[in-house]
């Protein structure tokens, strides 16, 4: 069971908040594509034995892209890799994207090219809000394209951000209750997090936005999992809820520590030894692959970082932390490690023992890096 | 021996002194080019990155002058207040001074201490105003400040730049005119002073000493005269850039003597040594066992490394001779040792060489100073504090008396205001107010040294703009009402941030240590209420609220590694902080009562 990840580092415009690697110069978007076709090209051998069970464009903004040209890499991946008869193919989109003139048509051909999942970037309903992250659309767009996606897709999901300076939780629940009235079976819900050096971490600094207020974002996160669990969502990871049958596969993939190949600028690949990063820069990434190399740095991971990084994303899941996976995989020295450092959390309420797995409580949920962290070990350096 | 001469140098930090002294072993041909680098004395790492002398150091140097061949022996000497009595032993060992003065900068308090001490060695100086090339110098009035000062010609001063190596010339031909060639008698039984020690892994502990009557020699039976103890001189000799071992080191010469000594303790500075079969009658004058003036535990952050703690202690000890430590416990810390240091500076250095040279993470508690306690049944007896948890019961005590100090502060007459006022909110008694030149005031306080070693440098620094330059010395000790203040984090009270302080300023310090530790404790999953309390009475109290939110909302495929980086960095944070009761402490938080107006 693996995955393959490709990023498309364009956007119209840029959000405030975004720290992820994207170009707001579309110049260069046909070298990039042919980049792209090159690197899935040329690291063929590297999933030679591997089923793809999802195809995830990611972004930047991938509803940039022309139907041609999401068709072209479609089907590189299959013309290099062995495919699952029925892979989990997502596209992700802004609304304005889909709004474009040709608006109706375009679900059409996202279906006709394989698409089958789209996740899209709502963020919220409202006009302030929009404003205040400088998204593209507006909250009569956002509205307008899940009412027409929806009668073309059956698996979507939408972001909504919570969180944001001055939105009230009363705003928060009726953000939330809009977008459960579409009766979409996904929704994944961040905290708004000001990541250093954006425009949102400059504005808060000069003063010219209040800064995020934790106790408020404790309390929406909190009316999020009570709504949406109400409606027959599992909150089946920290930012993420899903009917049953509609937990987005690529994602679950990274949280159970599968194999994903990593395409394009900035994208990260793991093999399950080898953790791998794509240069974060597009003018970069195109001469390299011009030359026929893939620029990619890569670490090993030693057992230590792959106990960690199964305690931190295990943690965050429903699936949690097995016991009898840390004792088959890293060995009993861990499994004893782990125990103990859990007591203070168990003794404290924050994480709980069930069937052999290590869970973080509700209480615990909002504090989880911490809590993964005092779990982590460190090796004598 | 009338070709030798021995002198060192005065100065105030950052007046060029080890610039100077590099300068010297240049134009001496002393060092090759490939030996140079800068501050070539200060072999610690420490001192070439503070810019301070720690260690006394002595070197050689060969130069002919007239035709005629010359020995200089150069000891440069520690330049803090904390080292002082090591100052006045190389004082002590050498005939003339070489006194540095910043032209710019003119006379700092330290300087002049000294420069009395080597007055009343009977010293001849030689003033140097340094740093003539800097725009800023002010050779005019910074003259006339040291002809005021010494009494001697303007004339007599000489100008020169260690940058630049400006008037090197000029101080050597006076270091050979105008100090005295060493008197004694070479044929007199051997009397010598030690004036410092180094500890070297492979040889054992190295002496340095200047030789005043007879000779030492290589394979003689000599005795350390305080110690009471017998050695071989294993090996002796004179001090260049390495050691030149030689057969003998005669009256008026500066060398380095080996037994395979290996604790610095046997070698105390000041101490005479002789001849074991044909003693001196005439012992070095002066010596004194330096007792530590500030008291701190030092624990390590892991309660497992004790028995690691111990042994780096001990090593360090070889080496520092100043270092006193037992063992304690605390209730909040688990086991660790009560250590007594020379002073701030000298308590830092400690944290920082454990840190660097045995990897030893450490937490210093609250330094205090050595108090006398009398109680009611025993009013007659002091019993010793160096804790403030061994203070008894408050009902039961007579009374307590702390150390005092004299402390001269010399400052420009526009902060004269600024400093009384600090070292009256000091518990200070100005003594003497003295116009050294219409600029500078020369203060005089009578103040506990307690009050020193609570952040008294900074605040100087910050109300003088950096202008005010301090020296002290004991005075003994004196009653006062004392309290113990205590601090309780979650109720519980954690004793390693207990201190004592005077009855009057508990509230006010009180205040500022709840909202100085509620800056340093970093939130947790629960609230933690901070309390100040004398006694049972709690006068201030803050709460750390608890944290909300610690996760980050996005961790996909490519976030995984970054994150996993990040927390593991947070896991390396957190082992650097103690956990008293169910609160984790950083390191830094038990220092929080000396950085109360930081």
């Amino acid at each position: 069971m693996s995955g393959i990840y490709i990023h498309i580092p364009f956007c119209k415009q840029a959000c405030h908040y975004c720290d992820f690697h994207f170009s707001t110069s579309l110049k260069k978007k046909d070298l990039l594509v042919s980049a792209l076709v090159k690197e899935l090209e040329l690291r063929k051998g590297e999933f030679k034995h591997q089923v793809i069970q999802t195809i995830y464009f990611g972004g930047g903004t991938p509803s940039l892209l022309s139907i041609e040209e999401l068709r072209l890499l479609i089907e590189e991946v299959y013309k290099h890799y062995i495919v699952a008869a029925n892979p989990e193919i997502t596209l992700e989109a802004n609304p304005d994207d889909l709004l474009d003139d040709s608006s109706k048509s375009i679900f059409k051909a996202y279906k006709s090219i394989g698409i089958n999942r789209l996740s899209i970037g709502i963020q919220s309903f409202f006009e302030e809000d929009l404003k205040l992250m400088n998204r593209a659309h507006n909250s009569e767009e956002a509205k307008i394209c899940l009412e027409e996606a929806t009668q073309y897709f059956d698996n979507i999901s939408i972001d909504l951000i919570y969180g944001i300076p001055g939105m009230t939780s009363k705003r928060w629940l009726q953000n939330i209750e809009t977008a459960l009235a579409f009766n979409i079976p996904h929704i994944s819900s961040y905290a708004l997090t000001v990541e250093p050096k954006t425009a949102l971490d400059t504005f808060i600094k000069k003063g010219l936005i209040k800064n995020v207020d934790d106790d408020l974002a404790q309390e929406q996160f909190h009316i999020l999992i009570e709504k949406l669990e109400a409606a027959g969502f599992i909150h089946y990871e920290l930012s993420n809820f899903g009917k049953p049958g509609y937990f987005s596969r690529n994602n679950s993939a990274y949280w159970q520590g599968k194999r994903y190949l990593g395409i394009g600028p900035s994208a990260h690949s793991f093999d399950g030894e080898h953790r791998g990063w794509n240069v974060r820069n597009n003018t970069k990434y195109i001469n390299a692959l011009e030359q026929n190399v893939v620029p990619i740095e890569t670490e090993t991971l030693s057992t230590t970082d792959k106990y960690n990084e199964y305690v931190m994303t295990g943690l965050r899941t429903i699936w949690g932390v097995s016991l009898e996976k840390v004792e088959t995989d890293f060995g009993l020295g861990y499994k004893k490690y782990l125990l103990e450092q859990s007591q203070k959390h168990i003794l404290e309420h924050l994480l709980y023992l069930e069937d052999d797995k290590l869970l973080v409580t509700t209480k615990g949920k909002f504090l989880s890096d911490g809590i993964a962290s005092d779990l982590f070990k460190i090796n004598a350096s | 021996m009338k070709n030798i001469r021995n002198f060192c140098i005065i100065a105030h930090i950052d007046h060029g002194k080890s610039t100077l002294a590099d300068r010297l072993l240049d134009f001496t041909g002393s060092v090759t080019e490939r030996e140079k680098q800068n501050q070539l004395l200060d072999s610690m790492d420490l001192e070439r990155e503070r810019g301070i002398t720690i260690k006394s150091h002595a070197i050689q140097m060969d130069y002919t002058y007239k035709g005629e061949q010359y020995v200089l022996n150069l000891i440069d000497t520690p330049g803090h207040v904390d080292f002082s009595y090591e100052v006045s032993r190389s004082i002590a060992a050498c005939e003339g001074a070489l006194l540095i003065v910043d032209a710019a900068q003119s006379i700092q308090a330290q300087t002049i201490s000294n420069l009395y001490l080597a007055l009343e060695n009977d010293l001849e100086i030689i003033p140097i105003l340094n740093k003539v090339d800097l725009p800023s110098a002010n050779p005019e009035e910074v003259t006339d400040d040291i002809v005021e000062l010494l009494g001697c010609k303007p004339e007599d001063v000489i100008h020169a730049s260690g940058k630049t190596g400006f008037g090197v010339d000029k101080i050597l031909e006076a270091v050979i005119e105008r100090i005295p060639a060493p008197k004694g008698d070479p044929n007199a039984p051997l009397q010598a002073l030690i004036f410092d020690s180094v500890y070297n892994t492979f040889r054992g502990i190295e002496t340095y000493f200047r030789v005043f009557d007879g000779e030492i020699k290589k394979g003689q039976k000599i005795k350390f005269v305080a110690t009471d103890k017998e050695y071989y001189a294993d090996e002796v000799g004179t001090l260049k850039l390495t050691q030149v071992a030689k057969q003998s080191v005669k009256a008026g010469d500066v060398g380095y003597l080996i037994t395979g000594i290996k604790t610095a303790k046997e070698v105390k500075v000041g101490d005479t040594i002789t001849d074991f079969a044909n003693p001196t009658t005439n012992i070095v004058e002066g010596f004194e066992d330096v007792k530590p003036m500030v008291f701190a535990g030092i624990y390590p952050v892991d309660t497992e490394d004790y028995e690691e703690l111990r042994s780096s202690m001990e090593k360090l000890q070889l080496n520092d001779a100043s270092l006193v430590f037992m063992p304690e416990s605390s209730a909040a810390l688990g086991f660790g040792f009560r250590c007594g240091f020379l002073g701030m500076l000298h308590m830092e250095i400690i944290q920082e060489r454990l840190e660097r040279e045995f990897d030893m993470t450490v937490i210093t508690t609250v330094p205090n100073v050595s108090y006398h306690a009398y109680t009611n049944k025993n009013p007659d007896t002091a019993f010793i504090v160096n804790n403030p948890s061994d203070l008894p019961d408050p009902s039961t005590v007579n009374r307590v008396e702390e150390p005092y100090i004299k402390a001269t502060i010399i400052t420009k007459s526009d902060f004269v205001g600024n400093v009384m006022s600090l070292c009256i909110e000091k518990r200070g008694n100005v003594l003497n107010q003295t116009y050294l030149t219409p600029e500078r005031v020369e203060l005089t306080f009578e103040m506990p040294l307690a009050e020193i070693v609570f952040d008294f440098y900074d605040r100087l620094k910050t109300v003088s703009k950096g202008y005010a330059s301090f020296d002290y010395h004991p005075i003994g000790m004196k009653v006062s009402k004392l309290v113990r203040l205590d601090i309780l984090l979650n109720a519980q009270p954690v004793d390693a941030l207990s201190a004592l302080i005077h009855a009057d300023n508990a509230q006010n310090i009180g205040k500022k240590m709840c909202e100085k530790l509620k800056e340093l404790i970093p939130r947790q999953q629960f609230d933690i209420p901070i309390q100040a309390a004398v006694g049972a009475k709690i006068i201030s109290r803050e709460t750390i609220k608890a944290l909300r939110k610690d996760v980050t909302a996005k961790c996909y495929g490519g976030d995984i590694s970054r994150k996993r980086k990040l927390l593991e960095k947070q896991k390396k944070g957190k082992k650097r902080m103690r956990q008293v009761g169910n609160v984790e402490i950083p390191q830094q938080a038990f220092m929080a009562v000396l950085k109360l107006n930081d």
